[in-house]
């Protein structure tokens, strides 16, 4: 027993260096996924972000068909970059209904006109109540929901022109 | 080695490079309910929720923009009479356990919480028995 | 120049390391202890060089010398002199330097001053003292030259991070190295008594200073670090549990196990063993909290001198230095001779018990901290361990601990009678009794922890004082003044954090200009907000004044401040201490109708919490005072080098 004891301290300490070691080798990831995925899309009503077009409520999404719900801002950088993208999936026929977070009706007319429009709806979220209902936790963020309105996938970050191929596809699954 | 902890919470707080929206806070945000007893309670759950976008600050003291709309969700729905508990559990339907400082009893945690126990009765162990065979002699 | 100076400085001190190291190993296998003539010099003057070195640092960042490329990135012309000077380990490099020039004075000292311990072991302690110099010299030779040169030189430098220019930055830093490197002497002795099988009184003795000496600034080092986040963080906090914080915490655990153990064997011969591994524990501590913060392996440390490569290096000298003293003292502790005996009601009974919970509480931090990356390196699952965890789980480790500190101080070595220790501690019971019923009474739903830590401070901070009872105090030694005064210390620091975080009253209020709003005892009125400007920053500079009844108004200034280099703004708080508590208030940003975010706490004796930290290193150091006192009382004439 006291033979066993004695090796146990470096035992031990064998055991926190895997740890560390593993703990190097592969960092702990940074992105904090929501929990959603699967699930139903959570009720929500906004009104419209910006005058001239509707409003989101989750009633309107489960309408039989996948579409993609954009989480994004007029004062988001990356936002700027991905709208071409967005742009090109609406062209290809995806429905694609905005959440605008903590935004203004005029700056949000002003980020559409300069970055184009690819939105069905665009709701407001000006105190992020449905962005933390959804799980996400920055912006951009994409949900791809299929027809019944399950959440099938989300996209962190601002979607770049090699991630499109991928949503297409996985909006093709979500039928 | 404590400058380091410093800075990053500190970078953290001073919120970095991050875009800010020029929309003013939600309500709620950076006030307190008047309700002292429901203030408390909110008070004490913001402490042990994380903030998502600092990554190691509660949201009771981060200046992140989304850290004040969490507060203001909590204060809003506390009071509303919602349990302090249940606004948790929402949180971590959704954003999983990472969001709550509070670590939950099951499968995969049990050992954090057998662990203060099972240090102690192993030291116990040892001494006891190193006790005993002194006495024995 | 000066920076080639310093580089080769460096080289040479390494050198002098490789072979005090190898004169080391010879001296112990042959037993030659003439050796030790030839070790002493290399261990003095190798100390010598590590201090140019970094002399000759701390002149290239006063100096501002943008060619050396570590200056570059890290200083500034425009920074007041105070943050040239410390900012020279503001960062890695410079840090490691800092880290390696201690290490090398104090493996010095140890050569000049120590006199009664048995040669063969002293060799071998500064064999293993060279060993893990020559580590430390190779990861900065290596892999963290802090005397690279930059070609051209930049017109002007990046600056100092902002959040780090502040006389903290002087004080607190230098102070954690210097307590990780007395744990890496305590290491050093430890490894040399199992080395040569030496495990006694005269080991416990020699390392004991040390362990002190690490003790009393890792103590200083905490209450600095934790005084330095309260201010500058601006959200009235003071210990966050954050990993960095817990990485300096481990060690402390440590060394407070280790500092009571080792009494045990140099005054009753009792737990070798354990003392050893303890002193093991204590320095694979620093190294694991070092790893910790360098490595970036843990989320909430951020982007800060974090760099895997460095963890990496980091984590191979751990390998090498615990895992071969963990595996040496495997081989070696079954011949180590079993302690003296004692019963389980004695002062080394006490003492255990002291030991068992430090450990289980360092054990529980260490685990809660790397638990997150243990669950995520298996299930994937992402998880949070924090402030609820660690005071649910230590606390009340901490609180049973506290109580045993009460009884193990009037306690007799070897054995001693229950009942008549009942009787001795029998008055702060009593009060712990009365505190009980007292702040039940005046705080009624008062949460369960700060409910006890009122109750144990009072009983302990009166049970503390029961060593000096009946006692001549011009005659009591200092020592025990140290014990007594650092155990009140605990005492009031506990009460500090126990009222601290049942009696703070808090304000948060968008306010207009000449508004007041009450908090605690004080009203406080926004007075002015005017732009003003810095050395090195802008800054909106609010005034504020608060008034505690009828009392006298006081102006309070809290500023937020704006750094151009690198672009960073940061709160300063403005905090009013008096007699029993702090105002502490922060303004934040004006809202969209021209009111501005106030926050203002009332602490309640917060400061205890500092002051008990102050007094819990100074107790240890009239403790060492006493114990070094004793020594040269005791010594045996200085014979020559």
């Amino acid at each position: 027993m006291r033979r066993l004891l004695i090796w146990a301290p470096l035992a031990l300490f064998i055991a926190f260096f895997v740890v560390f070691a593993s703990g190097l080798i592969s960092p702990e990831s940074k992105t904090i996924r929501s929990q959603l995925i699967g699930k139903p899309m959570p009720t929500f009503a906004l009104a419209p972000g910006v005058p001239g077009k509707p409003g989101l409520s989750s009633a309107e999404l489960a309408n039989g068909k996948p579409h993609l719900v954009n989480v994004f801002a007029s004062w988001c950088i990356p936002c700027i970059a991905e709208a071409p993208q967005l742009e090109q999936l609406a062209q290809a026929g995806v429905p694609i209904y905005g959440v605008a977070i903590r935004d203004r009706p005029e700056d949000l007319a002003r980020f559409l006109a300069r970055n184009g429009d690819p939105y069905r709806a665009i709701g407001g979220d000006p105190n992020s109540s449905v962005q933390i209902a959804l799980g996400s936790s920055g912006v951009p963020e994409t949900f791809i929901v299929d027809g019944k309105g399950i959440i099938r996938h989300q996209h962190i970050g601002d979607i770049q022109p090699q991630d499109v191929p991928g949503i297409m596809s996985a909006l093709g699954a979500a039928k | 080695m404590r400058k380091a902890a410093l800075a990053a919470l500190l970078l953290a707080t001073a919120s970095p490079l991050l875009a800010d929206s020029l929309m003013p806070a939600a309500p709620y945000t950076n006030e307190q309910l008047p309700d002292p007893k429901q203030e408390a309670a909110a008070k004490h759950l913001m402490e042990s929720l994380r903030c998502l976008v600092c990554q190691g600050q509660s949201i009771a003291d981060s200046d992140a923009e989304m850290a004040g709309d969490m507060r203001s969700l909590v204060r809003t729905r506390i009071q509303k009479g919602e349990k302090p508990e249940d606004i948790r559990k929402w949180l971590i339907e959704r954003y999983g356990d990472w969001v709550s400082y509070n670590p939950p009893l099951d499968a995969l945690t049990w050992p954090l919480w057998v662990m203060p126990i099972l240090f102690l009765g192993i030291g116990v162990w040892i001494v006891s028995g190193r006790l005993k065979r002194r006495n024995r002699k | 120049m000066i920076a080639e100076g310093g580089l080769a400085a460096l080289w040479l001190a390494a050198a002098l390391a490789a072979l005090q190291l190898v004169l080391g190993i010879m001296g112990v296998r042959s037993g030659r202890t003439d050796l030790l003539a030839a070790v002493r010099p290399v261990a003095v003057v190798q100390g010598v060089l590590t201090l140019i070195a970094f002399v000759a640092l701390i002149w290239l960042f006063v100096t501002v010398d943008l060619s050396v490329a570590l200056v570059a990135a890290n200083d500034a012309s425009t920074k007041p002199l105070l943050y040239k000077f410390a900012g020279t380990w503001g960062n890695h490099e410079g840090s490691m330097l800092m880290w390696v020039t201690i290490l090398g004075v104090a493996g010095g000292a140890v050569a000049i001053l120590e006199r009664r311990l048995n040669e063969r072991t002293l060799i071998a302690t500064l064999a293993a003292q060279a060993a893990i110099g020559l580590g430390f010299y190779a990861f900065l030779l290596f892999a963290s030259n802090p005397f690279a040169r930059l070609n051209p030189a930049p017109v002007e430098g990046q600056g100092l991070n902002p959040l780090l220019q502040d006389p903290g930055l002087a004080f607190h830093p230098p102070t954690l190295y210097l307590g990780y490197v007395g744990l890496s002497v305590a290491f050093s002795f430890a490894v040399g008594a199992l080395v040569t099988r030496d495990v006694g009184a005269a080991f416990a003795r020699a390392m004991r200073p040390w362990v002190l000496g690490a003790w009393i600034l890792l103590t200083l080092g905490i209450t600095a670090g934790s005084y330095w986040a309260y201010y500058e963080l601006g959200w009235g906090g003071w210990w966050f549990w954050d990993p960095v914080e817990n990485a300096s915490l481990m060690p402390w655990l440590a060394a407070t196990a280790l500092l009571h153990s080792v009494t045990v064997l140099a005054t009753r011969e009792g737990l070798r063993a354990w003392t050893v591994m303890l002193a093991v524990v204590a320095f694979s501590m620093s190294m694991v909290g070092t790893f910790l913060v360098r490595s970036g392996i843990l989320t909430s440390v951020h982007a800060f001198a974090v760099d895997p490569k460095r963890g990496t290096f980091i984590l191979a000298l751990l390998a090498i230095y615990i895992g071969g003293a963990l595996a040496l003292f495997a081989l070696r502790v079954g011949t180590v001779r079993e302690g003296s005996r004692f019963d389980a009601v004695s002062r080394e009974g006490a003492l255990v018990i002291n030991n068992l919970l430090l450990s289980a509480i360092l054990g529980v931090v260490l685990v809660g901290t790397l638990y997150p990356l243990i669950a995520e390196s298996l299930t994937g699952e992402k998880l949070s361990v924090g402030p609820p965890y660690f005071n649910s789980a230590a606390g009340p480790l901490a609180l049973i601990l506290v109580a045993v500190m009460a009884a193990g101080p009037v306690m007799r070595w070897r054995r001693d009678d229950l009942k008549a220790v009942a009787k001795r501690i029998a008055l702060p019971v009593l009060v712990a009794a009365i505190a009980f019923l007292a702040v039940i009474l005046l705080a009624p739903g008062i949460r369960i922890l700060p409910l006890l830590g009122l109750v144990a401070a009072a009983g302990v901070g009166l049970a503390s004082l029961a060593p000096l009872w009946k006692r001549n105090l011009r005659r009591t030694p200092l020592f025990i003044w140290g014990m007594v005064i650092s155990h009140l210390g605990i005492a009031v620091s506990m009460a500090g954090m126990a009222a601290e975080s049942a009696f703070t009253r808090e304000t948060l209020v968008a306010t207009q200009v000449g508004a007041t709003h009450k908090v605690g005892p004080y009203t406080v009125r926004l007075d002015d907000v005017q732009p003003i400007a810095g050395p090195n920053y802008t800054a909106i500079e609010a005034t504020v004044t608060a008034r505690r009844g009828a009392g006298a108004p006081i102006l309070l200034k809290p500023e937020t401040r704006t750094f151009p280099s690198p672009q960073t703004e940061t709160n300063e708080a403005a905090i009013k201490t008096v007699l029993d508590g702090q105002l502490y208030i922060v303004v934040g940003k004006p809202d969209d109708q021209g009111r501005w975010q106030l926050r203002a706490w009332w602490k309640p004796f917060v400061t205890f919490i500092w002051l008990g930290g102050a007094l819990i290193a100074f107790g240890g150091f009239l403790a060492m005072i006493g114990r070094i006192r004793r020594e040269i009382r005791h010594a045996p004439p200085p014979e020559f080098v």
